[in-house]
């Protein structure tokens, strides 16, 4: 029952809940309502006309999928970032170990224009890369590389604390149980870290979606191609279509909420195997 | 199989842990390595395991040199004091690992290993708890479990950590017997560490002493407890009341007072350091001038069995610091002796070890 009462050590249970719930409704979720009754001054036919239109569904594309690569690359470099900074000490790791918090710390146009003077075709890394016939610059993998640089210390900061946890002890048993390195790693380590996994490639991930400011420097911003859907929200509202700029938007929450749920899903999956879940 | 260690010395930095330790482990004992905190007994566990190396001396193992054999290859047992059973396993799972991760020529088909894991779960007494996972048993459930999957390997050796260092006093009791039934089942070659002086005496065929990175004494459980040969090795095992003084013809001459012995094997003003047992201690009450070292009723302590009586010294004996005894005696004798609290008495010894010089290896 959810409003059952019982004793507990700490009063104050009817409070704290109102008070969150207020809160959560000021905050998020009445701005976010608003977005719903917004779109729901258009009708239904041009509705659909707007969120299925080539030029947006392109553009979901784009954004759900640089987003899902970037978290994953992101997922495995970051593992391996953490266990770096936790296992093994060399100089200079407290300095590596402050750089990974820079990307939430930057502005993300500062990263975004950065990341741009590198890979554009006359920039440092890109004048190499062009005659490669690799183009990461003004194309969708400019995007994934944006969408990389700030999802990193979202993997890092979630894994390390579960790593700097996990008792060398376990790998000990493993391999005088005579498995292998690999099989340490891959059934006794990365099994251990998956629930922090899976969180630090969720929050990358919906830090991914949501961006903007260093994605619109790189991307270049061509329509169907490397045009991402905050970017046709915004443009939307420069040229005063409130209603199409809802209606992108909503459809994104959606989207959002929807993937959000399932990782959260999968999450309370895990962890009840690892019998924390009682 | 058989181990034996030559020689082995280990640092951690500038701290050394082991100190040229040479032992004999063999075939089919169960081994107790006893030791305060910090005497590297758990050290050298590990570098038996492989899981440290050495700076220097050879593990021969069934007689072979393993030295530099990696933990996967020396086929030995390992249970942790904290368990480390992992996680997100089951039970069966957990004890299945080992065989699991087999290459694949060696590797038992499904349908053994399963047998060979429920074996081990009824030889543990936990068959109905195989699909649960760990954080769903009690701590002497994972540690039975922990030695089943350091048994499901086959290995020549068992190696534990202080296997039930984690447990509380009642579990403890248990699984030490449990334990030493399993060993007389199994017949495996095992050691254990142990900090806990009564566990390795009730469990252990052979106890190893270790003080500071050395062996201080190896012997039967009966032997360390009877004939402790060293000063540390009769302070760690059990309590002690403790006498300083020189040799005289009569007696040690413990401060003022004479502490009446046979001295044999000393000479008259020789430095020693005396050790009694509460229970060898003897409370003479009433005669002032009567020999023994004089001390005062400090409290006296009649729950249990054996009354205690504590009683502090009033002699000079060691001016800066209150010297503390402690005897023990029965009811009876108690009621006899009409003791009152704060009254002078005399303390002798019924039976006192002697051990030359004052430097001592430990605080006791």
């Amino acid at each position: 029952m959810l409003f059952s009462k019982s004793h507990r050590v700490l009063p104050g249970f009817g409070l704290s809940l109102g008070f969150t719930l207020t809160y959560l409704a000021l905050i998020v979720l009445v701005p976010l309502s608003s977005v719903f009754i917004k779109t729901s001054g258009m009708d239904f036919a041009r509705f659909v006309e707007v969120v299925t239109s080539p030029r947006v569904v392109a553009s979901y594309k784009l954004t759900f999928g640089a987003s899902l690569l970037a978290a994953l690359i992101n997922s495995v470099f970051g593992l391996i970032l953490a266990w770096a900074l936790v296992r093994y000490t060399f100089p200079g790791r407290k300095l590596i170990d402050a750089l990974v918090d820079l990307p939430f710390a930057l502005p993300t146009a500062v990263a975004g224009i950065s990341l741009t003077a590198l890979y554009a075709p006359n920039g440092w890394l890109g004048q190499f890369l062009e005659p490669l016939g690799i183009k990461i610059a003004f194309g969708p993998a400019g995007v994934l590389v944006a969408l990389i640089f700030i999802g990193l210390p979202f993997v890092v900061r979630t894994v390390q604390p579960v790593l700097e946890d996990l008792d060398v002890e376990y790998e000990e048993a493993a391999a005088s149980l005579g498995a292998s390195r690999f099989q340490t790693l891959s059934r006794v380590t990365i099994p251990a870290l998956f629930p922090a996994l899976l969180t630090g490639f969720s929050l990358a991930f919906a830090r991914a979606v949501g961006e903007y400011g260093s994605v619109i420097f790189i991307a270049g911003n061509l329509p169907m191609v490397s045009e991402i859907t905050p970017l046709l929200i915004i443009t939307r509202l420069e040229e005063f279509d409130y209603q199409g700029a809802t209606a992108i938007a909503s459809v994104m929450l959606i989207f959002s909420f929807v993937l959000l749920l399932i990782v959260n899903w999968l999450q309370g999956w895990t962890s009840k195997r690892s019998g924390k879940g009682e | 199989m058989s181990i034996a260690v030559h020689n082995i010395h280990k640092s951690f930095g500038a701290i050394k842990v082991l100190n040229g330790v040479s032992l004999d482990f063999p075939k089919g004992e169960l081994v107790a390595l006893l030791g305060p905190s910090g005497c590297g007994k758990t050290t050298l566990l590990r570098i038996i395991a492989g899981l440290e190396r050495a700076d220097e001396g050879q593990i021969i193992l069934s007689g072979t040199d393993a030295s530099d054999k990696d933990v996967r290859e020396r086929h030995v047992g390992f249970v942790f004091q904290h368990y480390a059973l992992f996680r997100h396993m089951t039970v069966f799972e957990n004890i299945a690992f080992g065989l699991r991760v087999r290459p694949q020529s060696q590797r038992p088909s499904e349908r053994e290993i399963s047998g060979r894991v429920l074996k081990l779960l009824d030889l543990v007494q936990l068959g109905w708890i195989k699909n649960r996972y760990p954080a769903q048993l009690s701590g002497g459930q994972r540690q039975r479990i922990a030695l089943a999957r350091a048994l499901a390997v086959e290995p020549q050796v068992l190696l534990l950590d202080e296997p039930f260092g984690a447990l509380d006093a009642k579990v403890r009791k248990e699984l030490r017997r449990w334990l030493r039934r399993l060993h007389d089942e199994l017949h495996i070659s095992s050691i254990f560490v142990t900090h806990d002086q009564e566990e390795a005496l009730e469990v252990a065929d052979r106890v190893v002493l270790m003080n500071r990175g050395t062996i201080e004494q190896v012997g039967s459980p009966r032997q360390i407890y009877r004939e402790p040969s060293t000063a540390f090795a009769y302070s760690f095992l059990g309590s002690v009341n403790e006498f300083r003084g020189k040799i005289e013809a009569h007696g040690v001459r413990v401060g003022t007072d004479l502490l009446p012995h046979v001295t044999t094997g000393f000479r008259a003003g020789d430095d020693v350091l005396g050790y009694a047992r509460p229970y060898d201690i003897e409370i003479n009450p009433g005669d002032a001038n009567a020999a023994g070292v004089a001390a005062k009723v400090n409290r006296i302590l009649e729950a249990g069995v054996m009354a205690r009586v504590e009683l502090v010294a009033n002699g000079p004996y060691r001016p800066a610091k209150l010297d503390y005894f402690e005897a023990e005696l029965t009811a009876a004798d108690l009621a006899d002796l009409k003791l009152t609290v704060g009254q002078p008495v005399r303390i002798t010894t019924r039976r006192l070890q002697l051990y030359s010089g004052v430097d001592r290896s430990v605080e006791v």
